[in-house]
């Protein structure tokens, strides 16, 4: 299987099955772990980021379903393609960027990716459709466990696994449930809610990590400390958290169908009418529409649509996305023409007639 | 001494280094706390937590120290990978290992601010400890290795060749 494969897979992340899933999107478990014998990344030099994925690829290939894994030499990679691995969610912003020798084993479901030579020397995540941490964490201890037979990692007595940065040390793992707070952000209630995740030391990110915005009303939510406390403990501070939130959003969406269902069937019937309609769009608003209308589909507000395909027109709308599945580099606004033309193909029921469904 | 913003008594005297020159701050604990508060939120926006960290972590430290200690404790080094404390507080990011025991004392008031703990618990490694801190100390012998190379001291090398390969052959 080749990295071609992957532009018309629908991403585990997407598949919007899973318990949850009208409000969960993705479950998600990373370790960040090092190389005993080598200096961090930002100390190595070219050779040991050399040595480095060559010791790392050869435990990583060695795991028992390897022959379904794509690797992928992210140094040597277009630019296009890292930055359609990004949207996947399966590299790392720093990782598409970076220089140097580095790299990125995916597995061909897209359920697991082990970056190699980001800020850590190895950076393992799964993903799981839907609020399921318990197999998210199953999986990944079990990868972490085979890698560790072939390797050394860096590791203290008293703590634990040592990172590049003092802020993953101890248990180098990241829980994060990826959630769409549509109604939180319409009532203005999500401010609140945030302010009292960080209270309890969790971290809200948007779609795409650290510092993006929160495109489409999405949001990660993530344990902030990894020290101190057991792999076990930071998946329950995680998972005991989200049946609140997801609450509330339910709160927030009953409260709005009943204080103004005119204002929001509008709302959603507009965003649906714009998305079948336009003849070009950007990115952004796509994402903001598509929020409403998945919001709506969720509500019964809109009966024709399917939450699988909605959740991939989020990531296939991405500029790299449609530049791969049209086959060529595009400009910013030929972008948004031809993503105008792909909402169009996917959601109106009469252009979709004549062309091929698609991939729903 | 009274505090810049208003007529109570002075009792944090910040140094803030991250903006270049050393810059004296005498605050009273309410102007402190807005003022690390606020110029904490400021980055936290566009860039990476590291750097979020770095920042905070210059605050804290600068809490109480005159920028004479402060400038020694940044010249601390490591004698693994040889970089100082103030590479680490300026990028966020640690130069190996071996970091966390060289700047052990700088570094644990940051832990503990962070995570509110000092100890892992949970997961090890199988094959754990034994060895780790060997391995780490390759990274050194194989620095001074180039090091002699590029000396032209190759007797040094040599010696260093053959204590690299033993650790590497899991001996001691």
């Amino acid at each position: 299987m080749q990295l071609e494969d992957l532009t018309f897979n629908d991403s585990e992340w997407l598949r919007g099955s899973g318990p949850e899933s009208d409000i969960v999107i993705s479950s998600r478990i990373r370790l960040a772990r090092n190389l005993a014998d080598f200096p961090f990344i930002s100390r190595a030099t070219d050779q040991d980021r050399i040595e480095i994925e060559r010791a790392l690829k050869g435990a990583v290939l060695g795991l028992s379903d390897a022959k379904e894994l794509i690797y992928v030499d992210v140094a040597q990679l277009p630019g296009l393609d890292r930055q359609f691995l990004v949207e996947r969610q399966l590299i790392s912003r720093e990782h598409a960027e970076s220089r140097g020798a580095r790299s990125v084993a995916i597995d061909c479901g897209e359920k697991f990716s082990v970056m190699i030579n980001e800020e850590d020397h190895l950076r393992m995540q799964v993903m799981q459709s839907g609020l399921d941490l318990r197999s998210a964490w199953e999986r990944i201890n079990a990868i972490d466990n085979h890698v560790e037979q072939k390797v050394t990692y860096a590791y203290h007595d008293r703590l634990g696994y040592l990172t590049a940065c003092p802020t993953n040390v101890g248990t180098g793992m990241r829980v994060s449930v990826m959630l769409h707070l549509p109604a939180l952000v319409i009532t203005r209630q999500i401010e609140k809610v945030f302010r009292s995740l960080q209270k309890i030391s969790l971290a809200v990110r948007g779609l795409y990590g650290e510092g993006s915005q929160a495109m489409g009303d999405f949001y990660q939510i993530s344990n902030q400390i990894t020290l101190g406390r057991s792999e076990e403990e930071l998946i329950k501070q995680v998972g005991d958290i989200v049946p609140v939130i997801i609450e509330y959003e339910r709160q927030a969406r009953n409260f709005l169908i009943k204080e103004s269902q005119e204002n929001l069937h509008d709302r959603v019937s507009r965003a649906y009418g714009i998305l079948r309609n336009a003849q070009t769009i950007s990115s952004e608003e796509t994402m903001h529409l598509l929020s409403s209308v998945r919001m709506g589909v969720n509500l019964g507000l809109i009966s024709d649509l399917q939450i699988p395909l909605v959740n991939s027109l989020f990531i296939h709308t991405q500029p790299a996305h449609l530049q791969k599945i049209r086959g060529v580099e595009l400009s910013s606004a030929d972008r948004n023409i031809e993503r105008a033309r792909y909402l169009r193909r996917h959601l109106s029921p009469d252009e979709n007639a004549e062309n091929h469904s698609g991939n729903n | 001494m009274k505090c810049q913003h208003c007529d109570k008594p002075a009792t944090f005297h910040i140094t803030e280094l991250t903006s270049g020159k050393p810059q004296e701050l005498h605050l009273c604990e309410d102007h402190a706390r807005e003022y690390l508060t606020q110029s904490n939120a400021e980055p936290a926006s566009a860039t990476s937590m590291a750097s979020v960290l770095a920042h905070q972590m210059a605050q804290q430290m600068a809490v109480g120290q005159t920028a004479e200690e402060l400038a020694q404790l940044d010249q601390t080094a490591c004698p693994v990978c040889g970089i100082t404390f103030y590479d680490f507080r300026s990028q966020g990011r640690l130069g190996c290992p071996y970091d966390y025991i060289a700047f052990q004392s700088q570094l644990e008031p940051l832990i503990l601010n962070v995570h509110g703990e000092l100890e892992h618990v949970g997961k090890t490694p199988s094959r754990s400890g034994k060895g780790t801190e060997e391995r780490t100390q390759l990274i050194r012998l194989r620095r001074e290795m180039a090091e002699a190379v590029r000396a032209e001291e190759y007797e040094r090398a040599k010696e260093l060749r053959d204590k690299i390969r033993n650790i590497e052959a899991g001996g001691s």
